[in-house]
């Protein structure tokens, strides 16, 4: 049998298998089964539908509140309370509500992916574990009710694509620049039902912040999963977290690849995805006029520490421009307590920011900070969608935290090096 | 099945055929109140028992939100033709019983208002008001099995040990 991706090896391994190619079907034994509060309902609903009393274990399951949270109305508090009562009758392990945040931060955060995994999510941004050198991508409610139940999965192996990226990453360019600039090449179709394989030297001097947002925008390319190759960097990250054992994987020399994209990180500049795709990317030196009523530094894209001390470093010292609200959003509770010691928090509340508790929010256009009708905001966030984050005709773009905030100093997009 | 067409072209999202701010609630009928609000107000207004959507590339693309092929079928739209389909609607879509069909010739070649009648266990599609035909291939593996069961909770309540 020829080499195979590190797609295939984690699943084939998750399968019980030897071996895969692509385009074989496996069932998967799952490590984990995530839903939130918007996608668990429905799957607690179908689950009851298809007859199970229990789930499979209690302790492979995570239900994260974040989508709403805190509640936002009646109607979603009822959602979050359907999910919370599902959680205590089950004696669900992996609940959060306080002490939580955002679910694709929180889970890597507190050990519960781990390398080697097989995790399915109710959440299309569940690819983000990738990172981890897990194999992990978003189903429906349907699919998660069915996993609850059963603890399996079925797959189709996906062919694998693979990202190479080579060179010394110029100032202010991270793991965010990479994947705009990849979705802007292929295109938001440009993975439809393939895997995406991230390698080459720019990828392995990425601190695992900037891995995790690069999983996490596989969706954005229409890519089954994302996954990063393990090195030391994940070592520490993992061994830091884990509280039992995991399987490394790397990808066969000889893997088959339905395509390798090769390219010079170094020749990226901080790019920016105008509406209303994430493939619009440009460098941001093409749109630096576009004026902004909002911007927005969080979601499970860019809420991490990381994150937050690249916004905190440009806003040190400076104020956000006259007329525009800029939201920063720690992704989990422990962020937002590191951020407050760490002096993150006055930073921002010095240069005219709002901090907000963790939460998804505005990224979907739920709350704390909706876009009415004609407003334009530069967001850290994964989607421009039409109406993403609010009205139908409100606008989004997408960038890095560094964009984003020396955008919200300048009042229209800009690079840091222009502050 | 058979209906008149409600057309759309690529990368149609799942926020533009249910907005998330309509996702507080599970309610199916609610749900489908909304469906296509972003991306076409009157479609609410128009839509008939049985009518098809055809879209071009990576219909359903984005969320995972199981509430957008729930909102489609709840509206009675009886089949989504498209060139392709996003692959978490795809798998959501099969899960939920909502007919869907990759056919590029006949949205290349199908407008609104046509009326287009689908055969899913013959693979055949037909558009009335033209006069032409198409064939798509079958289903397989898991996706077949899915479809034949009548959807993954029946699939599942027929496999788990009773009670």
């Amino acid at each position: 049998m020829p080499g195979m991706t590190l797609t295939e090896k984690l699943l084939a391994h998750a399968a019980g298998r030897d071996g895969v190619r692509p385009g074989d079907f496996v069932t998967a034994k799952l490590s984990c089964v995530l839903a939130n509060d918007m996608t668990a309902p429905i799957a607690i609903r179908e689950f009851r539908k298809m007859g199970a009393e229990r789930v499979f274990d209690r302790t492979k399951i995570a239900l994260v509140a974040d989508h709403s949270t805190p509640n936002k109305d009646i109607l979603s508090a009822t959602q979050t309370k359907t999910m919370r009562d599902f959680a205590r009758e089950q004696d669900i392990l992996h609940y959060y509500e306080t002490e939580a945040g955002i679910e694709h931060i929180l889970l890597p955060d507190k050990g519960i992916v781990l390398p080697g995994d097989c995790v399915i999510g109710a959440d299309s941004h569940t690819c983000t574990y990738g990172a981890l050198t897990a194999f992990s991508t978003g189903v429906g409610s349907s699919d998660c009710a069915a996993a609850m139940a059963t603890g399996e999965c079925w797959f189709r192996v996906p062919e694998t694509l693979r990202f190479v990226f080579n060179g010394e990453l110029q100032p202010w360019v991270g793991g965010k620049d990479l994947i705009l600039f990849t979705i802007g090449q292929i295109g938001v179709d440009g993975a439809l039902y393939r895997a995406m394989e991230f390698g080459g030297s720019a990828i392995h001097a990425l601190e695992m912040a900037g891995r995790f947002t690069m999983c996490n925008m596989a969706i954005e390319a229409g890519g089954k999963n994302g996954v990063m190759p393990f090195d030391e960097k994940t070592k520490a990250y993992v061994d830091a977290r884990a509280t039992r054992e995991y399987t490394v994987f790397e990808p066969d020399a000889d893997a088959d690849y339905a395509h390798v994209y090769e390219w010079n990180a170094g020749a990226i500049e901080p790019q920016v995805s105008a509406p209303f795709l994430p493939s619009n990317a440009r460098g941001v030196s093409e749109l630096k006029d576009v004026a902004i009523d909002q911007a927005v530094v969080g979601a499970c894209t860019n809420g991490r520490i990381e994150d937050l001390r690249v916004a905190a470093g440009i806003l040190k010292g400076r104020k956000v421009a006259k007329g525009v609200r800029c939201i920063i959003i720690p992704g989990t509770h422990d962020i937002h307590l590191r951020a407050t010691r760490e002096g993150l928090v006055e930073t921002f509340l010095e240069a005219g920011a709002m901090v907000s508790t963790p939460t998804c929010g505005p990224c979907l256009g739920g709350h704390m900070g909706v876009l009415a009708a004609g407003e334009r905001a530069v967001a850290t966030t994964n989607r421009n969608f039409v109406g993403r984050m609010g009205h139908p005709e409100s606008e989004v773009y997408l960038a890095s935290p560094a964009v984003a905030a020396a955008s919200a100093v300048c009042g229209r997009i800009c690079s840091p090096e222009e502050l | 099945m058979a209906g008149h067409v409600h057309k759309y072209g690529d990368h149609v999202d799942t926020d533009v055929i249910i907005p998330a701010r309509y996702l507080n609630t599970s309610d199916n009928a609610e749900l489908a109140a909304h469906c296509m609000e972003d991306l076409d107000a009157e479609f609410i207004t128009r839509v008939r028992p049985g009518d098809v959507i055809v879209a071009g590339v990576n219909f359903g693309c984005g969320s995972s939100r199981e509430h957008a092929p729930i909102a489609i079928k709840e509206c009675g739209v009886s089949c989504v033709i498209a060139k392709s389909f996003a692959r978490i609607f795809y798998r959501n879509a099969l899960n939920i019983g909502l007919p869907i069909v990759e056919c590029a010739p006949l949205v290349d070649e199908t407008e609104a208002g046509d009326e287009v009648e689908v055969d899913l266990a013959a693979g055949r599609a037909r558009n009335l008001t033209k006069g032409t035909e198409y064939s798509f291939p079958p289903l397989v593996g898991p996706a077949a099995e899915l479809v034949a069961a009548g959807g993954l909770v029946a699939l599942v309540k027929a496999r788990l040990p009773a009670g």
